[in-house]
């Protein structure tokens, strides 16, 4: 496995494919790899295998290194698999997916058949040696490795292809596994802003789906510490300690979203600024219950149709019968539609205004076959 | 020594040339264009990978999982991609169901603005499948439905409305929606006397929405319902702005 580099899709010249099947899975010696599905190519020079799913992964294996090859025949649930033997690694060998490995062998695992056919084009393959007569015919001087000094059009182009090939081999080594990504953590948050930075500039954005740039927004948001109860138990403290959290993180939501959301819109919010340490429906319902008692500016709220809603405090009882009556004083006489487009509230919240302005005396009501309207209290302003 | 070209042949030479470069020119910017978002292709299946198969580890250190979040929202990878696993498959617990339940109030909160809050499962889940990454699991209409129900804790601001294929979630409630307000606009420009094709015509709403709201202002008294009519569509009488023509 450790002979293995990685490559670029493209043919060199005077090289020929003599067979492709995909579907096929590396082993390194007896052992499963991650390179679990893809598609095998062989030329006269290299063997080549791209990875189905993502055709930026793509590994070569120079032939020179080939010994012989063997097949083993497959079974029920059990695909047919060749050997390759190979010679020792090169001194000069190019960077690889695996560094080290203990086997002289590798192994290819035909999910979808092929295996007879590559057996034989590889045996081929090994006795025409075509590797040898082209090294021979260029040996004086490969044209990859001269120094690349031109400059202009060309070297710009060149430089170009060095930056793809470097970054396209930090992020395929970086993500070989977890270790070496949380390694390279860092470097991969800068790059990957790097190229989302560089397509915004080219193209606009990222994606045109609504729903991707929501998400991705939220996530931005993200809460650097989520109290959990790993770290702060599962009793009242820890109820309190979100409750903080989630006045912290959807206040400046609520504030956008004119005062006052749905719990369910909450809980979407709060959980993707939390990322992967999710909230059950619970833990919100009841760490919003005590955001009332702690003073934070906002509270739970239900509805009498069930509804829950968190709201800020600007929007409590006494401040909403004081600037509704303010407004059906202004106005003389205010229906719920008509409050409702007065201060760009649903209808259904503009009435429930209405009635809780009536209740406490401030408003009073004229129920017509025009609808219900309300008219200041005058009985208790003007009866003395 | 270089000879310099002098005339018009030189000049219509150097134009040439200049367009030259600048084709080429254009040509490297659409290509380097390629190859990022070839790019940001490769870190997208990594990061989705990645999510599906490590998150307990990404999880246990607070540090790197600022970064892959990080990592997550650059992209636009979602980093939520528990598998049902066994406990959610029997009992319907575990992680799964909360993680659904984030996606699918994303969905619609971002698709409110079209359709005022009324879409049907079958199109929730059209947009469910596109949005999970691909690495995660398939997820059926029955799973939205249990989804939905673990969120009726939080209030019926979220309801399944209707029966079989055709259900509806419903993710604006009356307290919050402003549909009815267009509608009372509408109403009022037509002197009182709206039918359902009237509001269509006006906002190009889909038909539950519509039948939504009419629905909601009858029940509210403020709209009468007449079935009598010349054309035999269904009108609504708005009293409200009866004396708003006795006026003109």
């Amino acid at each position: 496995m450790d002979r293995f580099y990685w490559s670029n899709k493209g043919i060199e010249a005077g090289e020929t494919k003599s067979f492709c099947q995909n579907g096929v899975r590396i082993y390194d010696g007896d052992q499963k790899t991650s390179y679990d599905d893809g598609v095998l190519t062989l030329t006269s020079h290299k063997l080549m295998w791209m990875d189905s799913s993502n055709s930026q992964i793509c590994i070569s294996l120079s032939l020179s290194l080939a010994v012989f090859c063997e097949r083993h025949g497959g079974g029920i649930g059990k695909s047919a698999k060749v050997s390759l033997h190979l010679q020792p690694v090169p001194q000069d060998r190019l960077p690889g997916p695996v560094a080290r490995s203990s086997f002289g062998f590798i192994r290819f695992a035909f999910k979808h058949g092929g295996d007879v056919e590559f057996n034989h084009k590889m045996e081929q393959a090994i006795h025409n040696k075509a590797w040898e007569k082209s090294l021979r015919k260029s040996s004086h001087s490969t044209p990859e490795m001269r120094p690349l000094r031109a400059s202009g059009i060309i070297g710009i182009e060149r430089k170009m292809e060095a930056e793809k090939k470097m970054t396209d081999q930090s992020i395929s080594v970086a993500f070989k596994d977890l270790t070496k990504l949380m390694e390279k953590a860092k470097e991969m948050v800068t790059l990957s802003s790097t190229i989302a930075e560089k397509i915004k500039d080219k193209k606009g954005d990222i994606t045109d789906d609504e729903t991707v740039k929501f998400q991705s927004y939220l996530l931005s948001l993200g809460i650097p510490n989520p109290v959990t109860k790993q770290t702060h138990g599962s009793g009242t403290h820890y109820h309190q300690q979100l409750a903080h959290e989630i006045a912290r993180s959807l206040k400046p939501q609520i504030e956008k979203s004119g005062g006052m959301i749905l719990l369910t819109d909450a809980y979407c919010r709060i959980n993707r600024a939390r990322g992967m340490e999710l909230l059950s429906p619970e833990d919100l319902l009841n760490a919003c219950r005590v955001l009332s008692h702690l003073n934070l500016s906002i509270k739970l709220r239900q509805f009498d149709t069930g509804v829950m809603v968190l709201q800020l405090d600007s929007h409590s009882d006494e401040t909403v019968v004081k600037q509704t009556t303010e407004l059906v004083t202004d106005s003389n006489s205010l229906s719920s539609e008509e409050l409702a487009s007065l201060v760009d509230i649903s209808v259904l919240l503009a009435k429930e205004r209405l009635l809780l302005a009536e209740s406490s005396g401030a408003v009073c009501r004229d129920d017509a076959d025009q609808g219900l309207r309300f008219y200041p209290n005058l009985f208790l302003t003007k009866s003395r | 020594m270089r000879r310099r070209g002098v005339g018009a042949s030189a000049i219509t030479k150097k134009k040439l040339e200049t367009s030259r470069y600048k084709e080429h020119g254009n040509e490297l910017a659409m290509i380097q264009l390629d190859q990022l978002s070839k790019q940001l292709e490769t870190f997208h299946s990594h990061l989705e990978k990645f999510a599906a198969n490590h998150k307990q580890e990404i999880r246990k250190d607070p540090q790197f999982r600022r970064q892959f979040q990080q990592m997550c929202a650059t992209i636009g990878v979602d980093p939520l991609a528990s598998g049902k696993g066994f406990w959610s498959e029997m009992l319907g617990v575990g992680d799964f169901y909360y993680e659904l339940g984030v996606q699918l109030v994303e969905v619609c909160i971002t698709t409110r603005p079209q359709n005022g809050g009324i879409m049907p499962i079958k199109e929730l889940h059209q947009k469910l499948l596109k949005t999970r990454g691909k690495y995660a699991q398939d997820i059926s209409l029955d799973d939205i439905k249990t989804a939905l129900s673990k969120l009726k804790l939080l209030g019926t601001g979220f309801t399944l409305l209707g029966t079989g294929s055709k259900q509806i979630v419903k993710s604006v409630p009356g307290e919050l929606n402003m549909d009815h307000s267009a509608v009372l606009e509408v109403a009022q420009k037509y002197n009182g006397k709206v039918s359902n094709s009237d509001i269509e015509a006006m906002y190009n709403w889909q038909t539950e929405r519509i039948q939504h709201v009419m629905e909601h202002l009858v029940r509210e008294g403020m709209a009468w319902i007449d079935t009598q009519t010349p054309n035999k569509e269904t009108w609504f009488w708005f009293p409200a702005f009866f004396n708003v023509k006795n006026n003109n």
